[in-house]
């Protein structure tokens, strides 16, 4: 029993698809703790957002958790039958995707979806959750409440669905919020006002935040640690400072290198990462990041790569890591278990 | 009408009309409203603004994909607003944001990018055309192999170089990029955001770089305009406007961009904008950005500020903007 | 750290070269529109069943009657009215004398003639009357429809009330007045040189072809505008604009072949609802001329003698049925195989 909230462990998933099997999560482990914010970072294929349905037990066929352990408050949400995990949802952890527009239902009112997320957990009377929908809506900085209760999502615009969709979420006051690229379909100012408002709301609601998001700017100013994935692997973790400032895998520094920085003074060419994302179909073996890695090594393309510790709170999943290790236990003619065995 | 300009716009207008007017008073949505610019031969231009703001509509009138409501379109000094555009589609031509959307799914990479050459009987036989097809592939970094595939087979960087190439093939002067990169991944954005940049120096190339990401284009643009609700509110060069703009929307357009930077971000001083743009039906009086404004008062409301030269090369359309700065 | 699971060398950390990288990265194998199209359908045991009947219907159609040692308008003396099976007493003195006599599997007509070959007659041009009238309806009406969705505007307004108007004319009058006002024309021409196939083919025959040529193309034209409609405002079609194609290239290259799945199933679909109208006028005595037989005419000549010589009525019945059940489910096949809203 670990003091996290949550607590994923060597976490496989697969999608059994007409096409064959996609290995959308090949051993991730990660943990978040009470009231903390960590940010998922991760392109398209990288299973950042398949990690968190399954959180939410919402990957249901053809997904099917083939490994590892979910933990969640101190209880198995991997071994939770579907009753057990309606419970949770909405609950204890909610969920705000990308687009609000698709997320809300356009036949029902603003009014009516967020008095029925209250109406599914709680024993509030009708009356008693339209008032708690009230209030949300002035809680998530909607104004005129009562006028918007009865509107439909048609009427309002992208931001202010987002702010319902928080609204909704957060409805039952849950540990656990995340938000699966919130603000990637707004407009940069919206995305502002959005991102002050879930970090206003995490202080007053005492929530942790699972922010996925591609974006490595809304990462750097609203998380407390990150994890970045790739292919389906977490690649890399740390505190924020760690991943921008000492970052270890190279997956992590391309990122870094290839996106141009507004405050920057001069125009330096941009570093991409050569070649494209995973085929989850047809993944390597070996590392994963293998193709497109300037400093792949012969045991790169054989072997996943174990997680090597950079600090107490920063470790990532490479073979160069180990590079400078080896090359010391060679001369150690007894190799690196004999070498390890000195050092301790 | 200025020589020194490849391609030029003034007081263009497009206008689209919109189910909902009684008999006498069309309702419209003033999608551009009075915009005027100019970009000089080898230059990038960048557009930015938020959705509504009319930039993509901009680009497409200027290629007349939409006839224009109003104003007037150079090219090379020549007035094309009501010409026949077909010649001139050879020197200009559009690079679209999804890659998913923009090439014919049933067309062969090989027939996507010829059919450019096949309409302006650029190939004077089948192989010919063949070997046109394959050397715009190589300039994007796509080889024969690729050629006799569909576009479903590839990923989103791969499709968006068809698309470049696709633009390339009739060797063209200037080019529309409507948000080329904003539906590719983190990654692949540098790649194509680069090779924008190495074709522009190895071919002369004119851009107008559409984008709602500023740091994309502040990166590669000479220049920037910034819009906001079909009005032109500030341009100015790249740096000047990012460390020195002067308009009240460009500075909270600047302040709310996430910089990936912890420690900047700890300390940033966040301008943020309240509420959400107002309607394109609707838009407010005078001076559109006044709902959302800090500085507005009634001058504001009652006229619409006038486009003037703030410092050399740097525009603005403002009433305020001694006070703010 | 944990202790390294299995034994490196010191190879092992040195680069990989490109070439070890690039064989990492395998393509897909290339799959087109037709060969997934074609997997689907095979999948589908309904659809392929009905491809084999509708296959053995036109080899029974077609091919046998090459070979059959009757012909549709040869009548046999003294074998009139023959039960199937059963020889007439000519028959059965040639047998006797050593000659070969070719069964009469199903019997014969009052006239002498083996019904067998009329009812393959029959099905041959009830085919060719269908088929080559649902490729008139797929040319004249996709292009109409595409004219019209593409064009838009006054255009499509104009065209459209058209065809509603064209939808309330009552089918059947049309055909007889046709076939009463062509009557004489037709016949002067047919004496002319080089149209002596009109008296094979006859009036009434070629009436119908100009009343599904004038008349039933409507559902077609509809259905066709409306994928343009949609098509239309694909980005690709703004891409060909900008490149400089013309409305003329836009259409035939563009949409009418991104319709194409549609273009097939409902033409398929058409063939049954023509055979069947043809059967239907044949029946009504507005068909062909005898002696050609078609399956509607066989079947209104064999009602009378329906309580004496039921196969008569049974077997072009049947005939007419499996045809089109046989070409219906073949084209819903078709529709769910090349749907691309189905397409993944």
């Amino acid at each position: 029993m670990s003091g996290y909230l949550v607590d994923i462990k060597n976490e496989r998933l697969s999608f059994f698809t007409p096409a064959g099997e996609v290995k959308s999560l090949n051993d991730v482990s990660l943990h978040v703790k009470e009231k903390e914010v960590l940010g998922i970072v991760g392109e398209s294929g990288s299973g950042k957002s398949v990690t968190a349905y399954s959180l939410m037990g919402l990957t249901a066929y053809p997904g099917r958790l083939i490994g590892g352990t979910l933990e969640f408050d101190g209880k198995r949400i991997d071994q939770m039958t579907e009753k057990e995990m309606r419970k949770i949802r909405g609950n204890e952890i909610s969920i705000i995707f990308q687009d609000p527009m698709t997320s809300l239902n356009p036949v029902y009112t603003i009014g009516n979806q967020i008095a029925e997320a209250v109406l599914l957990h709680t024993d509030k009377t009708r009356a008693q959750a339209a008032e708690r929908a009230k209030e949300l809506l002035t809680l998530v900085g909607i104004n005129e409440p009562e006028k918007r209760l009865k509107q439909y999502p048609h009427e309002l615009s992208g931001g202010m669905r987002q702010r319902v969709m928080i609204a909704i979420a957060l409805a039952c006051e849950p540990k656990l919020l995340i938000a699966d690229e919130p603000t990637t379909a707004l407009d940069v100012t919206i995305q502002a006002q959005i991102l002050e408002l879930m970090m206003d709301l995490k202080e007053k609601l005492g929530m942790a935040i699972i922010m996925i998001t591609h974006d490595l700017g809304v990462v750097a100013n609203m998380c407390d640690r990150i994890a970045v994935m790739y292919a389906g692997k977490v690649v890399e973790s740390g505190t924020t400072d760690d991943i921008f400032y000492r970052p270890g895998h190279e997956y992590t520094k391309g990122l870094l290198r290839s996106i141009p920085k507004l405050n920057e003074k001069e125009h330096n060419r941009l570093i991409p990462i050569e070649g494209s994302p995973v085929d989850m179909l047809n993944p390597p073996a070996g590392c994963p990041f293998a193709p497109r890695c300037k400093s792949c090594m012969k045991i790169c393309l054989r072997e996943m790569p174990e997680y090597t510790d950079l600090s107490d709170t920063h470790y990532s999943a490479c073979w160069l890591h180990q590079k400078a290790e080896f090359a010391a236990a060679r001369k150690h003619p007894a190799g690196i278990d004999a070498q390890k065995a000195g050092q301790e | 009408m200025d020589e020194k300009y490849l391609v030029e716009v003034q007081n263009l207008k497009q206008y689209f009309p919109v189910a909902g007017g009684t008999l006498w008073e069309k309702k419209v949505v003033k999608a551009v409203d009075d915009v005027s610019f100019g970009i000089r031969k080898g230059e990038t231009l960048g557009l930015v603004g938020e959705s509504g703001c009319g930039k993509t509509t901009t680009g497409r009138s200027l290629l007349r994909l939409y006839e224009p409501t109003g104003g007037r379109i150079f090219y090379g000094g020549e007035d094309i607003t009501h010409v026949k555009m077909l010649p001139y589609r050879r020197k200009m031509q559009i690079v679209f944001q999804d890659p998913y959307a923009s090439l014919d799914p049933r067309m062969t990479v090989e027939d996507i990018v010829g059919e450019a050459i096949d309409i302006h009987h650029l190939a004077s036989s089948k192989q010919d055309r063949h070997e046109q097809v394959l050397s715009v592939l190589q300039t994007v970094g796509l080889n024969s192999e690729h050629a006799n595939r569909y576009s479903h087979e590839f990923s989103g960087g791969q499709r968006q170089r068809v698309g470049i190439a696709r633009a390339l093939a009739v060797n063209p002067e200037f080019i529309v990029c409507d948000e080329p990169v904003s539906a590719l991944d983190v990654s692949i954005q540098a790649q194509v955001v680069n090779m924008f940049e190495e074709l522009q120096e190895q071919m002369g190339l004119t851009y107008l770089f559409i984008a709602h990401d500023l740091s994309i284009v502040k990166h590669i643009s000479n220049r920037i305009g910034v819009m906001y609700l079909g009005h032109l509110v500030e341009l100015a060069d790249s740096y000047e406007l990012t460390f020195h703009g002067v308009h009240p929307y460009t500075r909270s357009l600047i302040s709310a961009i996430p910089i990936a930077d912890p420690k900047t971000a700890r300390h940033s001083q966040r301008i943020v904008l309240e509420g959400d743009v107002p309607s394109p039906l609707n838009p407010p009086s005078g001076c559109t950005f006044r709902t959302r404004c800090q500085y507005a008062d009634d001058r504001c409301a009652a006229e619409a500020p006038k486009w003037r030269e703030v410092s050399r090369g740097h525009y603005a359309a403002c009433h305020h903007l001694e006070k703010i700065n | 750290m944990a202790k390294l699971s299995f034994q490196l060398n010191a190879d092992d950390f040195l680069p990989a070269s490109a070439s070890e990288k690039e064989s990492l990265v395998v393509m897909r194998e290339s799959v087109g529109f037709w060969k997934d199209g074609f997997r689907r359908l095979k999948r589908n045991k309904i659809a392929m069943v009905s491809l084999v009947v509708v296959i053995l219907v036109l080899f029974i159609s077609f091919v046998i009657p090459q070979f059959y040692p009757y012909t549709y308008e040869q009548q046999i003396r003294g074998s009139e009215n023959l039960a199937p099976m059963q020889y007439s007493q000519t028959e059965l003195t040639t047998m006797e004398t050593g000659g070969k006599v070719f069964p009469h599997i199903l019997g014969t007509d009052n006239l002498g003639r083996d019904y067998a070959i009329r009812v393959m007659m029959g099905s041959r041009v009830s085919l060719v009357v269908g088929i080559i009238a649902s490729v008139l309806i797929l040319f004249i009406g996709s292009l109409y429809g595409s004219i019209a969705g593409y064009f838009g505007g006054w255009v499509d307004l104009v065209m459209m009330r058209i065809v509603d108007m064209i939808y309330t004319v009552p089918d059947i009058l049309i055909i007889i007045l046709l076939s009463v006002a062509m009557d004489q024309p037709l016949k002067a021409l047919a004496v002319k040189p080089g149209f002596q196939w009109i008296q094979v083919v006859g009036v009434n025959l070629i009436s119908i072809f100009v009343v599904f040529a004038l008349l039933y193309w409507v559902g077609m034209a509809r259905i066709v505008r409306s994928q343009i409609l949609i098509l239309k405002e694909q980005e690709y079609v703004t891409a060909a604009k900008a490149l400089g194609a013309s409305s003329g290239r836009i259409i035939r290259k563009h949409l009418l072949k991104n319709c194409i799945g549609t273009l097939i199933v409902t033409t398929t679909l058409q063939i049954p609802s023509s055979i069947f109208t043809e059967s239907f006028l044949s029946f009504l005595g507005l068909g062909v001329n005898a002696p050609m037989p078609s399956l509607g005419s066989l079947a209104s000549a064999a009602l009378n003698g329906m309580n004496s010589y039921p196969y008569r009525l049974f077997a072009p019945a049947l005939a007419i049925s499996l045809i089109i059940l046989s070409f219906n489910l073949l084209g819903d096949g078709l529709r769910d195989a090349f749907d691309p809203k189905l397409k993944d």
